[in-house]
Parts: C-alpha cells; structure tokens; sequence
C-alpha cells in the first residue's frame, strides 16, 4: 500500500491548567496575555498517533493544519521538530470570534482546499473550551465517518483503518473505511520529543507575516530553502461562505461572562493544634457524619 | 408546537441515569415553556423503555428499534435524530455529555447548523435583548457552563438557531420521578425510512465493558486532594484517611493533570458530581469547575496552608495548615475516640 496523507488538527491553546495568581486583572476578569500559549496537550497524543502512522506506513505524509493567530505557526514548527511533512496555518480576522461550529466550516473550507486525505486526527478537545465539538463537527461539513475517544490505531490496511476506543467503563474497537476523522483522547501515549536534527533543520522555518521584520540575508535563504516556508492562508484563499465564519457565522452567543464568587458561608477557623483537630474529630464522631 | 426533545441513552437494557436527570429537567422546561416534553430513544430491543420514561412526564416517545441499533454507532444515530428533528422542529435538544452524547451532539448541531453548548452545569428559560438589533429574544435557554478552565462562568444562548442544544454531563442536573401515572404516547420510528446501509460503515469489531473500579459518585465521604497535595506520595495520606474513616479518595483536574492520581477520581465540571455526607478538600484552592462538582456536599472541610485559598468560603471548617500535619492527626484522633 502506498503512503497515507494524514491532516492533523491543531490548537494553540492558553494553558489554563496554571493559572497563577496574576492571570487574573484586578477586575476579576482573565488576563489571556499572562498564561503561556501551548500546543493543546490532546492534539499533542493525536500527533503521536499520526507519527506512529507515518512510522508504519512509508511514504506516509503529515501536513497540521491550525487556525488562530499569527504566533500560532509556533505549533506548526514544534510539529515539523517532531516529523511531520508540511503545516499550514489559516488566519484571518474574519475567522475571529468563532463558535465550534463555525471552527469547523473554517478548517472544513481549508481541507477542502487541501482536497487529498485518507486520515484527519485531532485531539478530542482543547482546554480552553473543553467542548469536544470541533472534530465530530468537520467530520460533518466533510461527510465522513468519525471515530472518536480513541486511545490507539491498531492498524491502516488495505483502506480500513482499526481503532482502540476509550470509554466510560471500557474499551471498543472498531474498524472504519477510509477516509475518516479520529479524536484522540489524553489517554492515549504522550508525543515523541523533538528530533534534533529536524530542529535544526525547521529552526528558521516561519509564515509569511513572521518574516515581515526579518532581515534580506533571511529572505534570501527561504528563497533557497523553500521547505522553511510555512503556508498561510487568509480568507481569499479558501472558498467558502463568509457568512458562516466568524462571529456572525455562529449559532452560539455569549450573553455574559461571570467571574467566580461563592456564596460564602459562615467558616469555623481552626489551626494544626491537637486539641483543635482532636475537638472536630469529635464532633463529626457525635453527629454521626463519620463512624 | 416547538417541543423539548431528550435524546435518551441505553445501558445495558436500561435508561441511563444521565437521560433520566435530563427528563427531570425537561419536565421543568417544558412547564415553564407550555410545551411537550418528547423523549428519542434508539437502539435494539426497547420494548419495556417507554414505561420507564412515562413517570418522568414524558408525553412523547419516539422509539427506533432495530436490531443494527444495538450498540451505539455516530452514523445511524446521527441520521436519525438530524432526521427526527428535522420532521419535529424542537425548539430545546438535550443530551448527556457523555462519550455517546459528546460524539452525537455536534454531528447532529452540524447537520442542523444550530449552536450546541458541552457541559452545561445550569438550564434556566429567560429573555434577551440584541441592541445592536433591537431585537428582542423571549424564552430562550440559558445554558451556562464554567469556561477557560474553569476560570469563569459562561451564559450561552442560541438567539436564532433551533434546536438550542445542550449536553449536561451525569450527575449534575437530579433525577425526580414527575408523576407515577403519568400517559404519554409511543410512537414507532420505520427505521428503514430514517437510515441506509451505508450509514453502518464503522463496524464494532470487539468490546469489553469494565465497570468502574472506583465507586466515587455514591461514596457518602470524600477524601480529595488538589495540586498543594504535592506529590503522588502524599497522596498515600490521603488514601489512609479514607481507609480509616470509611471513604473514597477524589481528585482536583490540577492533580489528576500533575499525574498524582487517574482520571477516574477527577471531580468537577470535567470530571464527576458528587454530593456526599462529608467533603474534605486538602490543599484544593477550589477553581469553580472544581467547586461545581462537589459545592452540594452536606459539611465541607478545606484543609490548605493557603488561609485565602477560594474553596475556603464555601467550607465550614477550614484548618490552615500543612496535610502532612494534619491529616495523620485526624487519623490519630479519629482512632483514639471511636470504638
């Protein structure tokens, strides 16, 4: 069998799971510029995943495709450092403010562009939003099949595709035709490190809005080396629908955002003190809550 | 009439629990609303499932039973429910966000191009004002749910997109029975009519159910630990505390992230609901997705060396101190003053 073209989805991400102290403003609200930007740890398993693919599969490419800003062509190369072929980043203002469902018109637009693929891969879900939409949703807009809560590709062969599933209370495997989409759940191995030598060899790649400050002697070695330019598509590049991007392309509206405040209660305070800890052991042995 | 429709799970045979908390939900929606409460359940072999809904006040069950249908599969599922709404044009969809409903949901918002909200904690019926439109939006579903890691709490609303689409995960919404008596109406899906053969594509080639080894959802003490508990070591004090007391030992996101515990004991938004006798939080700061998987805890201990920490002021006991002192003196003491 001939090599696979795999696209993997992915997002650069806040890292909420560290929000310190400073990354709320006084206000109360969140302070996204203070939390670091990362690649989405399950996209991260799903990348795994196609590597592992392309391992077992000569001839096997990997192209990652992401949407976000501009700075977000940082998971493209941490991919490119790990052995993917290709990655390409879509941007634009009229993707901004987008809901799951109009995330997902949007890549479905830039898949469409790229128009060959066996396998798409993503991770179940990201930790801003902790939605799981966005791959049942572009599988969707692509009429293909979907398997998702994967842990492991058992196999590729012969157009069909065997899958480990993770479940609440235990496994399913299951088998699809190709083409199809596959989410990939943090249970799943953790991504491979960076390869030196491809670190090396991607350190200068970058997108074309990176470049505008660099140097000729820069621009002169992309022109050279053309593998060190990452895509980037704007809205003109894809063919689509503008009204179902963005803002006005989603069906979900934020009617407000509350910050968190509990409804305090009346505290008793007590200290490491023996006697005080020996007292409340008492009384939750005399009222029965535990014994 | 724009309905409420509840996309019920089959277990084994049996409804859900998930399905049946979001019945008692919809039962209150659609008071509030004047409208039906309808229930889709799909699967193999249902006969005895409409009579297990009726109580919930369930006036409509839609029933595809097919022997294809046994196991859950996101194609068949997907074309019958996208068709099913499509003939009934509910105005409210709900699911459990669950692994069926989490792959469901969004197939089927796709399809339809409607919003669709994961994980809701709260459901409530208002109003809503678009002044850049001046338009004014009566009896919409608020679905709101904690955002950005549980830093915030988001209200969501679906303006102009029916069905307005929700999962709520199990655990979360309770389960009441609505009136014993209750009299709905069956209505049989053709199948046939509703899928094709190639919606079965993906096929099930093996699958092993393990029930969960941990039983934290019905434990009434939890031991739990966050982040501050430091290291997986410590958490063996933990482990002790429970052994002692009779408990389970849950988990903040923080900790199951930092690798101290599985998964299985995560609770939380992303995690499990519980609502046990007696909660005790050690070094857990308390961030809301945290804090809405366990604040129905009947007593509430926040043992944390941070006297600011935010759990504390929903807690009645807060000890401010280091869990390697206090726990083993909780553990003494509970030892020397029981029989």
């Amino acid at each position: 069998m001939n090599g696979l073209k795999i696209i993997v989805l992915a997002k650069q991400v806040p890292d909420t799971r560290n929000v310190g102290k400073d990354a709320m403003k006084a206000d109360g609200t969140v302070n996204r510029a203070a939390l670091p930007a990362i690649f989405n740890p399950e996209d991260l398993n799903a990348l795994e995943q196609a590597l592992r693919i392309k391992d077992n599969n000569p001839g096997t490419t990997i192209t990652i495709l992401t949407m976000g800003p501009v700075r977000a062509a940082e998971i493209l190369r941490e991919g490119l450092f790990r052995g993917t072929d290709d990655g390409i980043l879509l941007t634009d203002r009229a993707f901004a403010g987008a809901d799951t469902l109009a995330t997902s018109y949007a890549l479905s637009c830039a898949i469409n562009k790229i128009k060959e693929f066996d396998i798409i891969i993503c991770g179940r879900q990201a930790i801003d939003g902790d939605t799981a939409q966005v791959g049942p949703q572009v599988a969707q807009k692509l009429n293909i099949p979907q398997i998702t809560y994967a842990e492991e590709v058992i196999s590729v062969k012969g157009k069909k595709i065997r899958v480990k599933r993770r479940l609440e209370r235990g496994v399913e495997i299951v088998e699809g035709p190709l083409p199809i989409l596959i989410t990939v759940n943090s249970s799943a191995p953790d991504c491979r490190p960076r390869n030196s030598k491809l670190l090396m060899k991607y350190k200068h790649s970058s997108t074309v809005s990176e470049r505008q400050e660099k140097s000729e002697d820069y621009i002169t070695m992309i022109n050279e080396r053309p593998y060190l330019n990452i895509k980037e598509w704007s809205v003109n590049d894809v063919e689509c629908d503008r009204e179902q991007l963005g803002l006005n392309g989603s069906p979900t509206k934020v009617k407000k955002i509350d910050n968190i405040v509990f409804q305090a209660k009346e505290s008793m305070h007590l200290t490491n003190n023996d006697r005080e800890i020996e007292d409340l052991m008492k009384e939750l042995l005399a009222n029965h809550t535990i014994g | 009439m724009n309905n409420i429709i509840v996309y019920c799970e089959i277990d084994e045979g049996k409804v859900a629990d998930v399905s049946f908390e979001l019945l008692t939900k919809g039962r209150k929606l659609a008071s509030d609303l004047k409208c039906k409460l309808e229930a889709l359940v799909i699967g193999s072999k249902l006969d005895s499932i409409p009579q297990q809904l009726f109580p919930f006040g369930v006036d409509t069950v839609y029933i595809a039973d097919d022997a294809r249908l046994e196991h859950y599969s996101s194609l068949p599922h997907t074309a019958i429910t996208v068709k099913l709404f499509q003939e009934q044009n509910p105005q409210i969809a709900l699911m459990g966000a669950t692994t069926i409903g989490r792959d469901l949901g969004p197939r089927v918002s796709s399809a339809l191009r409607s919003g669709l909200t994961a994980d809701c904690t709260s459901l409530e019926i208002g109003d809503h004002e678009e002044k850049r439109l001046n338009k004014e939006y009566k009896n919409l579903l608020y679905q709101i749910r904690p955002a950005f890691g549980g830093n915030i709490i988001a209200t969501i609303i679906n303006p102009d997109c029916r069905p307005q689409m929700a999962t709520v995960r199990e655990g979360v919404m309770k389960k009441e029975i609505f009136d014993m008596a209750y009299k709905g109406k069956l209505e049989k899906l053709d199948v046939g009519k509703y899928v094709s053969d190639t919606d079965f594509v993906v096929k099930i080639i093996e699958r092993h159910m393990e029930k969960s080894k941990v039983n934290i959802k019905n434990s009434s003490i939890i031991i739990a630990g966050g982040y501050g508990v430091g290291s997986k070591e410590n958490f063996q004090l933990l482990y002790d505390l429970a052994a002692v007391i009779g408990g389970e030992v849950g988990a903040s996101r923080a900790a199951v992230d930092a690798g101290y515990v599985d998964h299985d004991r995560q609770i939380g938004q992303t995690g499990i609901t519980v609502r046990p006798k007696l909660y005790i939080a050690c070094g857990i700061s308390g961030q809301i997705q945290h804090i809405a998987g366990m604040q129905e805890s009947s007593m509430i201990i926040s043992i944390n060396n941070d006297p600011n920490a935010p759990i504390n002021s929903i807690a009645d006991y807060v000890i401010t101190g280091n869990i390697e002192d206090i726990v083993p003196k909780m553990i003494k003491y509970y030892k020397q003053n029981s029989k």
